[in-house]
């Protein structure tokens, strides 16, 4: 009955006690930590809500630390990365299962004034994209990655991610352009 | 210079936008862009956006991080989570054949998860495990596609663990309505027509250790990890059960979704 769990724990504390394997986890540790402020970012880019884009990033922490003896090198920025892009993923499967109660109103309508209508709008036009593609446009234009990384992340070719950007930004272009959205594409 | 003159994709405007073009094409690429206006409003239109999207985002780096955001927050609460699951554990082992009356004295106290999930998890095995016909709605023959099904409608990856080495086959699976939501129910095979379950759904991400529970001839084995909750079900054979859980437990362990 004693099952895995208590030797699982046991195991991992005599892990970090061995020298080798404590100075791997640091750099594991600080490369985990110099990632929050632009997982902050990202995240706040991808939900548009300063709670839910922190608590996206909590969790995305507690499981990277949970887990680093599953990281073995590479890149942890990525990985982190990608633990946020599929906590996101899994969250937004969850809304989907819940009926949402929405004003309807003129809140899609694009702003043509105000010191911060430039702002608003790249958000709604960042709301009106499908999540995938979303997350594509985000994670090359504001994070900086690499195609091939952003492939990596997403488990999709690169070819896929391209076309993901290709439709990201045409569909922008024509929100900002004034035109009604269209019927979101789904997948 | 001998491809300058190939038509310049789409791909490689995007390409040539973020930095991704390889360096043989980019006198090609700026050429076509200086003959074609419209591709050259259209790089702008581009750029202009990664600028506003930097303009709107990018100073959220610079914020303070929140505390809850520290690492040593976090891993102070995951310290004192680790002892908890430890001390279930241990206090489970001590315990031993009482853990099933241990379960339920802590059922009594608050309404427990684990006691939710294993009554649906048992009402599910009874109404199917008769079955002859058709107790899933997706054949085992079928795994990739039922996994992948099924992890879409519960929103974490699933795994259907492999208890060949146990004797067992994989019947098949199907959806279940849970108490948080959807829930996945994989049913097992031995060769003499004894039947396995195991239930899965989204759980409150509180780790725990075994609990084995008896409902007259039937029991069930329950445990939470990450985001799942896990009820192994079937004969009351405790140490079957046992093994099953265990080599479930053991292949399920993967760490976070990628």
């Amino acid at each position: 009955m004693v099952f895995d769990l208590a030797t699982r724990c046991v195991a991992e504390e005599r892990g970090s006690k061995t020298g080798a394997r404590a100075q791997v986890v640091s750099g594991f540790r600080l490369g985990v930590e110099r990632a929050i402020p632009a997982l902050r970012r990202y995240a706040r880019a991808l939900t548009r809500d300063v709670e839910i884009a922190d608590d996206l990033v909590q969790d995305t922490l507690v499981r990277a630390l949970r887990s680093e003896h599953l990281f073995h090198g590479g890149n942890v920025r990525s990985w982190l990365y990608t633990i946020l892009t599929n906590l996101n993923r899994n969250r937004l499967r969850s809304l989907a299962r819940r009926p949402t109660m929405a004003l309807i109103g003129d809140d899609d309508a694009p702003d043509m004034a105000g010191p911060e209508a430039g702002g608003r709008d790249i958000e709604r036009a960042l709301a009106n994209l499908v999540d995938d593609q979303r997350a594509a446009l985000l994670l090359v234009v504001l994070e900086g990655l690499t195609y091939r990384e952003v492939a990596d992340i997403q488990g999709v070719p690169v070819g896929t991610v391209m076309s993901r950007l290709a439709r990201a930004r045409a569909q922008i272009k024509a929100y900002l352009d004034g035109e009604r959205p269209a019927l979101r594409r789904v997948k | 210079m001998t491809d300058r003159d190939l038509p310049v994709t789409e791909d490689e405007l995007h390409a040539y936008v973020d930095g991704e073009l390889p360096a043989d094409r980019r006198a090609a690429v700026e050429a076509w862009l200086s003959a074609h206006p419209d591709d050259m409003a259209r790089v702008a239109k581009w750029r202009a956006l990664s600028d506003a999207v930097h303009a709107r985002y990018g100073e959220v780096a610079a914020e303070p991080i929140p505390v809850r955001l520290s690492l040593g927050q976090i891993e102070r609460a995951g310290r004192s989570w680790k002892s908890i699951a430890a001390a279930a554990a241990i206090a489970a082992f001590l315990i031993g054949g009482l853990a099933g009356w241990w379960a339920r004295g802590a059922s009594a106290a608050a309404p427990d998860p684990a006691h939710t999930f294993t009554t649906e998890a048992l009402e599910a095995y009874k109404l199917y495990v008769i079955e002859v016909r058709h107790p899933v709605e997706v054949p085992g023959s079928e795994a990739a596609h039922l996994v992948q099904w099924l992890s879409k409608r519960v929103g974490y990856k699933l795994q259907i663990p492999d208890l060949q080495p146990l004797g067992l086959t994989l019947v098949g699976g199907r959806l279940l309505p849970g108490p948080r939501g959807a829930a996945a129910f994989f049913m097992y095979e031995g060769k003499s027509g004894d039947r396995f379950t195991l239930y899965s759904t989204r759980s409150d991400g509180q780790d725990t250790a075994l609990r084995y529970n008896v409902e007259g001839p039937l029991a069930s084995l329950y445990w939470a990890e990450g985001d799942a909750a896990y009820v192994v079900s079937g004969e009351a054979d405790r140490d079957r059960l046992h093994k099953i859980a265990e080599t479930a437990y053991a292949q399920l362990e993967r760490g976070p979704t990628r």
